[in-house]
Formats: C-alpha cells, sequence, structure tokens
C-alpha cells in the first residue's frame, strides 16, 4: 500500500454500527495494514447520534477522521449521512440506508426532517442508497441491517470477499450465522 | 501476536502482564472497559470487583498494594475527585507492591459533567504519571507504571482520554510475568499517617519527585525524535498521533510519556536545537506552563482552545497556517440527534409523572440525566454522584416546607450506593421531610451494564448476598418506603402525591428493569387504532423515540424498528387507541 485509508460509519445509537467497524477492522488486519478504530461509548449509545472513524494503511496515526477526509462514508440513516457530509473527501463516496429515523426535536416539533436528502447527496457526491431494512428482513432479521451494510461498502474496499465472510464468521454469534451470511451477501449485490 | 485491541483493553492486558493481583474500580466512561477485561482473566490470577464507590476502590488497591500485591484502581476523571482522599495520602505512604491508578479523561466531554484536566491531581499529589498515546503504549505504560510504582515507592497514575480509552489499534500481547506477593510487615512509620510520620514522608517525597526528575531525562517513556526541522513539538497522549497525522516529519517532536515529573534539562535541551517550539495538548496549558516555569520559550494555548478535542487539520490550520481540506457544506440546518432514553425505558414512566405534577426535580448521574431533554425537560439539576438527595436537602432547608413538599430526588440504584445514601442519612438526621426517588432498574445501566451491590451478582456473575434498598433506607431510619412501578402511571402519580405531602422523609422505589436486559422480554409491538386516536399527542409527551407524527397527516405512527412493545404509550393513551400489533 499506499495512502492512509479512511471510512467513517456513521448511525443512531442501537443500530450496531460498532458491530460494523469491528468487523471492518477485523477484516484489514487479516491483510496486514496498520490499523485504527476509533468509537464513542455511554451517552452517544443511547439514541444518539453514533460516529465511528477506521482507518488503515502502511502507519496509521491519527484515530479520527477531520472534515474532508473521509474517502467512504457508510451511513445507516438518511438524516446521518447527511449531517456526516462535511466529512467527505472531494470524490469520495456516500454508502447509505434509505431509513429514516427522527431524531428527538423533530418528534417534539422544534424541527422537521430535511426532505430530499438522497437527492440532496447526489448532487454533491457519488451516493448508493439502499433499503438495507427490507434486505434484513429478507436475510432474516432486522437486526442484521448492519451486515447488510458492510456487505454493501465490501466493494469499496481491496479487501477480498472470503476475508470479510471469515471476519464475520469469527465475529458474530454462530446462531446468527446463516442470518448475517445472507444479509452480507444481499448487501454485496447491491454495490 | 498482534492484536487490535481497545486502549482500555491494552491497559488491562498490560495489568495482567504485570502480575496484577487486584483490581478494584467503579464503573465510569470512558474507563469502563478496563475493569470489565480485567474480569476475564482467570480468578485464581487477579481478584477483580466493582466497588460501591471509587474512594472505596482506591482504598482497597492501596490496601492490597501495601499487604504486597500489584494492585490497580480505574476511574474516569470525576471519580477521581471521589477518591482524591486515599490517593493524596497514599503519595506519602507508598506501597508494597506496585499500585497503579488509571485515570480516563473525556475532553469533548462525549459522556461527563465536565471536561477537567486530570493531569493538575499527579502534581497536587506529586504522584507521577504516565499517558499512553495509542493501545500499544496502553499496554507498554502499565506494565512500565506498575515497575516505577515499587522501584520509587509510589503509587503512579496512568492517564487516558476518551480517545486513548476508545480506540482500536494494533498490540502485542505477551505472557503474565511473575511477581510474587512481596512480604508483608509491620511497619508503623510508613503505613500509619499521622502527624508526627507524615512530616517525616513528605521530606521523602518531595526527594522522590527530584529523583523521578532525574529518571524522566533518560527515560525511554519520554522520546525526542530529531527530524532536522527548525520547528519543535512538545506534546503527550493523543495529541502526538494528531500532530503526526497533521506535520509528520516536517517538525521535532518531544513526546513525553511521563507528563509529571517533567525534566527541565530535557526539554531545554529539545527546545534549544529550535528555532520555534509548540506545545500540543488538548485541555489546559499543563506542560506549556512547566515549560515557562522552565525558562522556555513556548507556543502554546495562545493559538490552541483550552476546548474540547483537538484534530490533525486544527493542528494543521494553527501551526502551518494550512486550510483544512475543501469540504462540503451542508446549506440548511440540521436537527440534532442527542441521546435519549431507549424505548421501553423504565425512567420515561417516572419522568412523566413528574413533569405532570410540575415538581422540581434534583437529579443525579445516570440515563435518568436524560430527563432533563425535551419533551420531558423534567430536571432541574445535575451535579454530581449522589448530589441528588444532598442538594435537595440544601434546597428544602434554605426554601422552607411548602417547596420540600413539591421537590423530589431521582437516583439510579448504583448511584445510590455509591454516594446517595450518605445523603439520605443527612436528611434523617437533620430532620429534613424530603422525597427520595430510587430509580431501581436492576442494574448500573448508563456505562453498559455493570452489576453492582444490589443486584445479587459480582463482576464475574457469580451470586452474592444483594443489598435490599427496603430494608436499607429503612435502617438508616426512613419510616416511608413505598415500592411503585413507573409503568403504572395512575398508581405511581398517587404514590407521588401521598409522599411528598408527608411530613417526614419518605423513599419511593421506582422498580422496573432496565429495557435492554436480556432478562427483560417485551415482546410485540405498539400499534394505533386511527378511528379511536384523537391525535391528542399524550403519547409524544413522553418522548418515545419511536413515537412520531406524520408531517403530513398529523396521525401518530409507530416505529416498527424501535418498539419494543412496552406498554407505556397504551398506559398513557386517553382513549385506548394503542394496542399491540396482532391484538
Amino acid at each position: 500500500m499506499k495512502e492512509t485509508r479512511s471510512i467513517m460509519i456513521v448511525g443512531v445509537g442501537g443500530q450496531g454500527t460498532l458491530l460494523a467497524s469491528r468487523i471492518l477492522g477485523g477484516a484489514v488486519i487479516r491483510l496486514g495494514y496498520d490499523v485504527k478504530v476509533s468509537e464513542v461509548h455511554g451517552m452517544s449509545q443511547r439514541g444518539g447520534s453514533v460516529v465511528t472513524y477506521v482507518r488503515y494503511g502502511d502507519r496509521v496515526y491519527s484515530p479520527i477522521i477531520d472534515r474532508g477526509g473521509a474517502d467512504v462514508i457508510l451511513a445507516f440513516e438518511l438524516l446521518e449521512a447527511y449531517r456526516a457530509l462535511p466529512w467527505l473527501k472531494p470524490g469520495g463516496k456516500i454508502l447509505v440506508n434509505r431509513q429514516k429515523m427522527d431524531p428527538m426535536p423533530v418528534i417534539t416539533g422544534a424541527m422537521q426532517y430535511p426532505e430530499r436528502i438522497e437527492e440532496k447527496l447526489s448532487a454533491v457526491a457519488d451516493v448508493t442508497a439502499i433499503d438495507a431494512l427490507a434486505l434484513a428482513e429478507e436475510a432474516g432479521s432486522i437486526k442484521a441491517v448492519n451486515v447488510v451494510l458492510i456487505g454493501l461498502m465490501a466493494k469499496q474496499t481491496d479487501i477480498p470477499k472470503e476475508v470479510w465472510l471469515d471476519t464475520i464468521r469469527t465475529t458474530v454469534p454462530p446462531k446468527f450465522l446463516d442470518v448475517n451470511r445472507k444479509a452480507f451477501e444481499l448487501g454485496y449485490a447491491k454495490a | 501476536m498482534k492484536k487490535l485491541l481497545l486502549g482500555n483493553a491494552a491497559v488491562a492486558q498490560g495489568a495482567y502482564e504485570a502480575g496484577v493481583r487486584f483490581v478494584s474500580s467503579y464503573p465510569g466512561t470512558p474507563s469502563t472497559e478496563i475493569t470489565e477485561c480485567m474480569a476475564t482473566y482467570p480468578e485464581e490470577e487477579v481478584f477483580v470487583e466493582w466497588a460501591p464507590n471509587e474512594k472505596v476502590a482506591a482504598e482497597a488497591a492501596i490496601g492490597a498494594a501495601i499487604a504486597g500485591g500489584r494492585a490497580m484502581t480505574c476511574c474516569k476523571h470525576v471519580g477521581l475527585n471521589v477518591m482524591a482522599d486515599p490517593v493524596f495520602t497514599d503519595s506519602y505512604i507508598g506501597v508494597g507492591g506496585g499500585a497503579v491508578f488509571v485515570v480516563a479523561d473525556d475532553p469533548g466531554m462525549h459522556s461527563s459533567q465536565n471536561e477537567q484536566d486530570s493531569r493538575h491531581y499527579a502534581r497536587a499529589a506529586k504522584i507521577p504519571m504516565l499517558e499512553p498515546s495509542d493501545s500499544a503504549e496502553c499496554l507498554a505504560f502499565t506494565k512500565a507504571a506498575f515497575d516505577l510504582s515499587e522501584e520509587f515507592d509510589t503509587p503512579v497514575f496512568l492517564r487516558l482520554s476518551t480517545r486513548v480509552s476508545h480506540s482500536q489499534s494494533l498490540v502485542e500481547i505477551g505472557g503474565r510475568e511473575d511477581h510474587p506477593l512481596k512480604d508483608y510487615e509491620k511497619n508503623i512509620a510508613k503505613n500509619v499517617m499521622m502527624p508526627a510520620f507524615a512530616i517525616k514522608k513528605h521530606v521523602i517525597v518531595e526527594g522522590r519527585t527530584q529523583r523521578l526528575k532525574t529518571y524522566a531525562k533518560t527515560s525511554p517513556l519520554n522520546r525526542a525524535e530529531d527530524n532536522g526541522g527548525k520547528i519543535g513539538v512538545i506534546t503527550a497522549g493523543i495529541c502526538y498521533d494528531y500532530a503526526k497525522e497533521a506535520l509528520g516529519d516536517r517538525v521535532n517532536y518531544l513526546k513525553l510519556g511521563m507528563v509529571f515529573p517533567l525534566p527541565e534539562e530535557l526539554l531545554r535541551d529539545f527546545a534549544g536545537k529550535c528555532e520555534k517550539v509548540y506545545v500540543i495538548e488538548e485541555l489546559d496549558p499543563f506542560l506549556e506552563d512547566a515549560c515557562r516555569a522552565a525558562g522556555i520559550d513556548v507556543i502554546g494555548k495562545q493559538i490552541f482552545t483550552l476546548l474540547g478535542e483537538y484534530t490533525p487539520n486544527g493542528i494543521r490550520k494553527a501551526i502551518l497556517g494550512e486550510d483544512p481540506a475543501p469540504s462540503v457544506a451542508v446549506e440548511e440546518t440540521i436537527p440534532g440527534r442527542p441521546p435519549v432514553m431507549c424505548p421501553g425505558c423504565p425512567h420515561r414512566g417516572t419522568f412523566y409523572v413528574l413533569k405532570k405534577l410540575g415538581l422540581t426535580v434534583s437529579g443525579d448521574i445516570g440515563c435518568y440525566t436524560l430527563g432533563a431533554a425535551a419533551p420531558l425537560s423534567s430536571v432541574d439539576t445535575t451535579i454530581c454522584m449522589g448530589a441528588s438527595i444532598s442538594a435537595a436537602h440544601g434546597m428544602a432547608k434554605v426554601r422552607g416546607k411548602e417547596f420540600a413538599h413539591k421537590l423530589v430526588s431521582v437516583i439510579g440504584d448504583s448511584t445510590f450506593i455509591h454516594s446517595g445514601i450518605t445523603g439520605l442519612i443527612d436528611i434523617v438526621y437533620n430532620k429534613g421531610i424530603n422525597t427520595v426517588i430510587i430509580l431501581d432498574n436492576s442494574i448500573t445501566g448508563m456505562t453498559g451494564h455493570q452489576d453492582n451491590p444490589t443486584t445479587g451478582l459480582t463482576i464475574r456473575k457469580e451470586p452474592t448476598r444483594q443489598i435490599d434498598l427496603i430494608t436499607l433506607c429503612r435502617g438508616v431510619g426512613i419510616d416511608r418506603v413505598t415500592v411503585a412501578d413507573p409503568f403504572d402511571v395512575k398508581e405511581f402519580e398517587q404514590v407521588v402525591r401521598r409522599e411528598i405531602a408527608a411530613d417526614e422523609p419518605s423513599v419511593i422505589i421506582a422498580q422496573r428493569p432496565c429495557a435492554l436486559l436480556k432478562s427483560v422480554k417485551y415482546s410485540g409491538c405498539a400499534s394505533v387504532d386511527a378511528e379511536k386516536c384523537r391525535r391528542c399527542g399524550m403519547c409524544m409527551k413522553l418522548g418515545c423515540p419511536a413515537i412520531s407524527r406524520d408531517p403530513g397527516s398529523g396521525a401518530i405512527r409507530i416505529d416498527r424498528a424501535q418498539c419494543n412493545g412496552c406498554g407505556l404509550c397504551q398506559n398513557v393513551c386517553p382513549f385506548g387507541a394503542i394496542g399491540k400489533e396482532g391484538d
């Protein structure tokens, strides 16, 4: 390699973004790269915005990604993709789940959920949007949204498919392996 | 073997390899996982526990070290405030087996009530402090801390920050070293800190700091990187990584792994070789002040903020004047997504009732601090662990009986044991009439489900004697103790009305387990009967993230992906319009 590659994973607390970043981290070390994964636990898990950074390459210093520094933004929710937009590197790629989850200021009526987010993102960036929730349901569990999205992202990396599947096998509990493998394939096929 | 480890997990691995025998902590983000990870090592090798609070944890660790075993306690920055008393005096006593105090600061306040810089404690308590910048250093520095502790007869601080604790990077795993239990001998002059002995020990402590300074000059923990540049950067911890990312090999570095005491000579030698020297450190000008005191001209907080976390872009801009990479701007205002109580959270029922009754709510530290957020907006004050009860006592005494009858304290089960019980004793002893609501959700929720003395399980999930909150409250003199279910909102409201009206102190135990516990089995999903629903919005007042209003039609809708079927919204709907799917 090569320059450090920076992948930002954003979503809502409870959606399983941490597992996604751990699968990604686990996959890249199998290829011998240096890697740093930065998570924030605690308050942000309680339904708030959750941001995880994964950076890998020959030698990685900062565990965080700055504005304008993300090669890929993997978003578990539309509004969170929009919020993360300033972090995208020029020419970077946004992969987004079409799911919408109203944040509390929208629920209380203090603000409105922005309209046509997908359109706005596409106007300034290269965007692939999928309905990961439906695909997860097809795979057998709505909880597998994160692995559907991992599948979608897999093609944005130089990590071979077998490495991804092997990492998923060693990361998720055995009884959910079939669902997760199917979820990965469904996401992968959409990329 | 290289493994990708959280900084916190690497500290645990380092302590394990260093032969630690005793670890006692109270959970606190971002430090919690260290002690959780410790509990994954064999119990024959290391005794691990959750203590009721940080002071108890530190005292237990100090005792274990005096008794000859290597010992550790881990806390977040505000936890260090709680344990400060034994820590300052243990600086005088020193150790038998090595003692390490791990403290994790939270710049940016991801999960904290203040942004204190714990490095000041090192200087104030005259205890050496190491600061790693990634997981590999977390492991290595933890081991070094134990060795230093025994070599210099002092406890040693290991300072982390959120980004170090919660970032994963590669670590080389090693085996456990053999550090046999040291002999225990009665030594009154060393271990009894009464004035006659402490006066002599203070002299030893000052001498120790001088010896540590000499050590720091040549210690491999402090490392100069000469890249032939004219600019020098003095830094430590995560800021070293940010600086390397931002400035690469264009500048020289003095990376300090030991941030107290600082070797003035090393600082002066480094600065002398550079035309300009910057100090890069988050929060306070701790290293900067030390440089200035040593007569070194440095640039620090004139160009760097005292607030929050740093980033490589910010450093690049401040030092090189280079603007950050161009980024895409978002023109419209995006609604924020603050943390909220989870769907099914038992606290939601409590705050719904407290808001309805318009009470003054003295709050505490835990998930339920979120009771201050809209739309519940119920909590009036949050200070620190335990303050909900003691602060309410002060409020009631200064504003009188009428005010006290409209005032409640809310505190979690774990927080109550931590330091709420002493406030309750204050109320009983000093004839208060306050009502305290213990939010008993059967777990320490906020930090991610740790057991505590009220859960009946140890950190290793072994059954143990369970503290009974009712007996405990009665034991300190509370005659009025009521247990109520916060999801039975009508009954709960009656109980609160009755207890706040009483002219004696009372405790309400709001009992319902955290919805995220595996033992909690809510099922199904709520659904709105469009014919019965009058769109009054009563259910929206719960602030449940699964309930929202369709912006077009105004109809109430329930998000199936989020709803867990807890049933609270069914209980508050005045028209019986909410049922369960399939019912």
